[in-house]
């Protein structure tokens, strides 16, 4: 598969008379056609910027980037009309009614004014169509914004937290447009914080901190490289749990003891080799779960970013950002 | 060619656009119903009727003179009725016919000729605001909604989207504006005929009345352009009105500043008067500083005569500036 979407050491620079905020420092991202990618990162790592200087908004200072197989910036006007995409929060000129704004854009870009009916009404809003913008709530101008990106048929759809301010049924409604897209050969490029979500819809993900990629790969590989490791161990009712314990550590295994007569173990060689130690020492088990990590632990460990109690953490505090992200000259 | 169209589609969309051309109408129309209601045409027997009233105006003045002079006459010297009169009876005022002019009591006739040349520059002044404020909410209100960064998702080309924006307003504005001097001159071409007069029209006349309005066409756009470069710039409406307000203030600095040190002809540093005599083809400066005196040690007024040319360069260096900062800054401007 060719990669639709292509970014190699991307950097940004914001600039203003308190200094120069790196917020891109050598970014790196891969998309492969008919994929949903996932695109995850703590507050201020760098997505929307990722995503803003993708779509020509932003001018990077450094890097190469390419959409569809074509170098953007400069060749951005070929393949405009094949990417749809929504920004952080999307905004639209309130007096124009929903089916005035849309018919603007397809004018504008030469699409068929009589797809606009059919995207309002894909995403919900068909009965409000003739009213004002102004008057639509969060959702609706959400919902309004990805009519707009759908107005293309695009081949690649980049949505910046599309499911912000959708009432669950919209989510939902939005976890099935995607999947539908992506079955028709769109390739979705998805930036959210909800990581249940992104753990359901998509197939791959890249983890963004401190305007580095810190991981990326398929959902599975990802969970993979950092499964803790970890297994829940059960021991059968008035078992020794302290000698379980002593027994497993002598092995070189981290163990954890829970309350009754659980334990997690982790850097073991695999449950087999705990089974096979204690069983020696005539201790058996009723129980042995492999722990597996869902994207949230493994997010937030990569990102550096697990709440610590009595710990207030700053935006720019994670695991790359030491002395990198601040303001600074 | 498509972007075009979308353009004159949200130009017209617009409710601004339409209340303000709808209210460029109304006050042109109030100003030709009013100059149409207040002038009439002159006609011999109202010259006659004139120069009656002239007349009659003159005799009761007199008269009440008369009555006036017998009453000093009669009043005792030294009493109370005497200190209301001057000394002399004869000192008191006399009416003479030369301070009765008939074409007082003529009712106001329309000039073609002498009047329509500031119905044209009244014409440029409404339809230069129109097309000022008209062109900074057009680019204003879209890059302060959002709309424009939307825009940009579709057409990624930034000086295209900026540019077709640009043209297709004044494109639209050059229309309206012929159209509208077009039924303005009818307008007073009718009024003349009906109200007023149109002797001494020659053809001469009338080609310096269309060069008069092709210049005012020009001031209209160049207006509307800096308008809308303004709002682009400041991405606000708002910036191009602070901008006014802004330079109104930079001008007082300016002519302040350019007399204290002594510079002759202060106001040719205003722009607004660059404007008028663009309209007007010339207006002459005068300097009584008084440098240079004359022989007899009377004070002669150095002049300086300013041309439509001199403020066509100068008003031409102002747009080009400004809109080619607005295209640059479109071009390598972050859109957040
Ligand atoms: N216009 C700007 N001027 C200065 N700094 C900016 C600007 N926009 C973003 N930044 C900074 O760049 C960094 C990255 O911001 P960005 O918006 O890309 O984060 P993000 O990953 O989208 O965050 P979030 O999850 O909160 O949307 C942040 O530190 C932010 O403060
Ligand atoms: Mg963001």
């Amino acid at each position: 598969m060719t990669p639709v979407l292509e970014i190699s050491g991307l950097r940004k620079t914001y600039r203003s008379r308190k200094g120069a905020r790196n917020a891109l420092d050598g970014f790196d991202m891969v998309v492969e056609a008919g994929q949903v990618h996932g695109f995850l990162g703590p507050n201020g790592s760098g997505k929307t910027t990722t995503l803003r200087t993708l779509l020509g908004l932003i001018r990077p200072d450094g890097g190469r980037m390419a959409l569809l197989g074509r170098e953007v910036p400069w060749h951005l006007p070929e393949v405009a009309g094949r990417v749809g995409a929504i920004v952080e929060s999307p905004q639209f000129f309130g007096r124009f009614t929903a089916e005035t704004t849309l018919s603007l854009l397809a004018d504008a870009g030469g699409v068929d004014r009589a797809r606009v009916p059919a995207v309002l009404d894909l995403v919900g809003l068909r009965d409000r169509a003739k009213e004002k913008v102004k008057t639509y709530s969060l959702g609706m101008k959400q919902r309004l914004a990805v009519a707009s990106a759908l107005l293309k048929e695009p081949t690649l759809l980049i949505l910046d937290e599309p499911a912000n301010g959708l009432d669950p049924g919209g989510i939902r409604e939005m976890r099935t447009l995607m999947r539908d897209l992506s079955a028709s050969g769109m390739t979705v490029l998805l930036s959210s914080h909800i990581l249940a979500e992104i753990q359901l819809i998509c197939d791959s993900v890249t983890i963004i901190s401190a305007g580095r990629r810190i991981t990326a790969g398929s959902v599975a590989e990802v969970l993979a490289q950092h499964t803790s490791g970890a297994v829940r161990v059960r021991l059968e009712p008035d078992t020794d749990q302290e000698e379980a314990a002593r027994i497993l550590r002598e092995a070189g295994a981290q163990v954890t003891v829970e309350t009754a007569g659980q334990l997690t173990v982790r850097d073991v060689t695999g449950p087999a080799q705990i089974t096979r130690l204690l069983a020696q020492r005539e201790i058996y088990l009723c129980e042995l779960t492999p722990i597996a990590a869902d994207l949230e632990d493994v997010f937030l460990e990569l990102t550096g970013t697990t709440p610590v109690e009595g710990h207030h953490r700053q935006v720019d505090e994670n695991a790359l950002a030491v002395g990198q992200n601040g303001w600074g000259r | 060619m498509s972007l075009v169209r979308a353009e004159t589609r949200r130009l017209f969309r617009r409710r601004l656009t339409s209340v303000l051309l709808i209210g460029v109408v109304l006050v042109l129309a109030a100003i030709a119903a009013g100059t149409f209601v207040s002038n009439e045409k002159a006609i011999p027997a109202q010259v006659a009727a004139a120069k009656q009233q002239a007349a009659r105006q003159y005799q009761e003045a007199a008269a009440a003179a008369e009555v006036e002079k017998l009453r000093c006459l009669a009043a005792a010297p030294g009493s109370a009725e005497a200190a209301n009169f001057p000394a002399n009876c004869a000192d008191l005022y006399t009416p003479r016919p030369s301070e009765f002019e008939y074409v007082w009591y003529l009712p106001e006739t329309f000039e073609l000729r002498d009047e329509f040349p500031e119905m044209i520059s009244l014409f440029a002044l409404l339809m230069a605001a129109a097309a000022y404020l008209i062109g900074a909410t057009f680019v204003g209100a879209e890059w302060h909604s959002g709309a424009m960064m939307n825009l940009l998702l579709w057409r990624p080309q930034r000086l295209v989207v900026l540019g077709t924006k640009l043209g297709v307003f004044l494109g639209w504005l050059a229309g309206v504006t012929v159209l509208l001097g077009a039924a303005w001159a009818g307008a007073f071409r009718l009024i003349a005929e009906f109200r007023g007069d149109t002797g001494r029209m020659t053809s001469g006349v009338w080609q310096s009345f269309g060069l008069m309005g092709l210049r005012s066409l020009g001031l209209v756009l160049a207006v509307g352009a800096i308008g809308f470069a303004l709002a682009s710039l400041g991405r606000h409406t708002g910036m191009a009105l602070g901008a006014l307000i802004g330079l109104t203030a930079v001008q007082i600095g300016v002519y302040v500043l350019a007399g204290f040190s002594g510079l002759k002809f202060p106001e040719a540093y205003l722009v607004p008067l660059w404007g008028y005599v663009w309209l007007y083809k010339r207006e002459v400066l005068e300097d009584w500083s008084c440098d240079g005196m004359t022989a007899g040690g009377d004070c002669a007024a150095e002049t300086f005569t300013m041309t439509w040319q001199m403020a066509g360069v100068g008003s031409a260096v102002v747009l080009a500036v400004v809109v080619g900062a607005a295209m640059w800054a479109m071009r390598v401007r972050d859109v957040n």
